[in-house]
């Protein structure tokens, strides 16, 4: 298996990150470009980038704000929200991203996995799921559909998904662990990654997640402090987690 | 200094490699055309897309040829990921596609724990961890640097091939590219 990944989540409305994130050593915490090129020199081994508007003015914008990340980026990031069909996701592929991440559509239309896979390959496609008790929500957390979560993580890997993201919606934002009950259920019933997403509030709670799955997606725990992703790093390789080796920039 | 010329095969993000070159101070061009393919000082075949259509863009402009004369004059391509294991002889990929031939060996579907096969993994004998997100890989004698026991280059003359995208690969990749063009 390749090295267990570290995954900053940037939330942006109108080009902008919005959401807990508090730096004083950037010009601009709202700029999506800078704060990615900090995490990046911090050690963040990929990015995800969601659109929480996601209305179809806003779509514009994130397409200018992916071109940007990728004329500075040289690591891997996913854009999710708002993306609907295979021409949404082409634009922001071409746009310079790696991977779309699908919610509410691939739900709606489970069809658009597979359209998408089959044009830039599975490894571009990541399924969003946002977990409830047992059910997947949808709207951002707030709707409850009469899905099941593990059937759901199943067929979606089937129609061609390269990734799920995996996030409780008990535990988001909530910084006391992620469930790992949860991640572990839909890891064992699905042969693609799994990303943990959801309630990592220590250096600890990382490294439980990654000893059960293949990456973990973290939001306030960075965002509150974004010079402490290095130490955060560290810790959780103290905790017998192995990370990627970082390399000196030439 | 003269520009790389990055083959478009009219798929996916060439974008990228643009920009990491742009970083290490080199121009590039996103183009087809075989005139350009043979005369640039070094040529990139990216990695994004389905085999079989690459393959079919890359025949119908004529890339495909360049990319062979290329090679038999002994000029330098870099190939990454699917880029890669479009100059082996065959990919089982969509149901089984022919690919360049300018390496010995065949693109296989992985055999791992986990398929697609993405993240960070270290490459020997090289050292640096570089990026991998592919279902396929390369089965060839030309095989010269491995990652958890899979190719992860081949070289042959002057084609190198890489499974991980340099481009993505953070320092690592950007060392690694700006190596491969000191030599041009």
């Amino acid at each position: 298996m390749p090295l267990a990944r570290l995954i900053p989540c940037l939330d942006v409305a109108q080009g902008r990150v919005v959401k807990g994130v508090s730096f004083v050593n950037l010009r601009d915490v709202g700029d999506p470009v800078e704060l990615a090129q900090h995490y990046s020199a911090g050690g963040a081994d990929e990015l995800v980038f969601l659109d929480i508007t996601a209305t179809p003015e806003g779509a514009d914008t994130m397409v200018h704000v992916v071109e940007r990340v990728a004329d500075v980026l040289e690591i891997p990031f996913t854009v999710g929200g708002g993306i609907r069909s295979v021409e949404d996701a082409s634009r922001i592929i071409e746009a310079g991203a790696d991977r779309v991440s699908l919610n509410s559509a691939a739900l709606a239309t489970p069809e658009l996995i597979t359209e998408i896979a089959a044009r830039f390959g599975s490894q571009a496609v990541v399924v969003a799921i946002d977990a409830g008790e047992s059910v997947v929500y949808t709207h951002g957390g707030r709707l409850a559909t009469d899905i099941a979560t593990v059937p759901w993580a199943v067929e979606a890997a089937a129609r061609g998904a390269g990734e799920i993201l995996l996030t409780s919606i008990a535990r988001d934002g909530q910084r006391t662990g992620f469930d790992l009950v949860l991640t572990e259920a839909v890891r064992d019933a699905v042969d693609i990654p799994v990303i943990a997403s959801g309630g990592a509030g220590s250096a600890q709670h990382v490294a439980d997640a990654l000893r059960v799955t293949d990456a973990a997606l973290i939001a306030s725990i960075v965002h509150e402090n974004p010079a402490g992703l290095p130490g955060l790093r560290r810790e959780i390789e103290a905790l017998g987690i192995e990370l990627r080796p970082l390399k000196e920039r030439v | 200094m003269s520009d790389v010329i990055i083959v478009d095969y009219g798929a996916g993000n060439t974008r990228s490699v643009r920009a990491a070159l742009t970083h290490l101070g080199r121009s590039s061009y996103v183009s087809a055309d075989p005139t350009l393919i043979a005369n640039a000082p070094y040529v990139i075949l990216p990695g994004v897309g389905s085999a079989r259509s690459a393959m079919a863009h890359l025949d119908e402009t004529g890339a495909a040829d360049a990319l062979r004369n290329r090679f038999a004059q002994d000029q330098p391509i870099l190939g990454i990921c699917l880029g890669m294991q479009l100059a082996l002889q065959a990919s089982e990929e969509d149901g089984g596609v022919k690919g360049l031939g300018l390496l010995e060996g065949l693109v296989v579907r992985l055999d791992a724990p986990r398929i697609p096969r993405l993240g960070w993994a270290v490459v020997e004998p090289w050292g640096d961890a570089f990026y991998f997100a592919h279902s396929f890989v390369a089965e060839s004698p030309d095989t010269v640097a491995t990652s958890e026991g899979l190719s992860a280059a081949v070289q042959r003359g002057s084609f190198l091939g890489v499974q991980f995208h340099p481009e993505k690969s953070d320092a690592a990749g950007l060392t690694f590219l700006d190596s491969c063009l000191s030599r041009v």
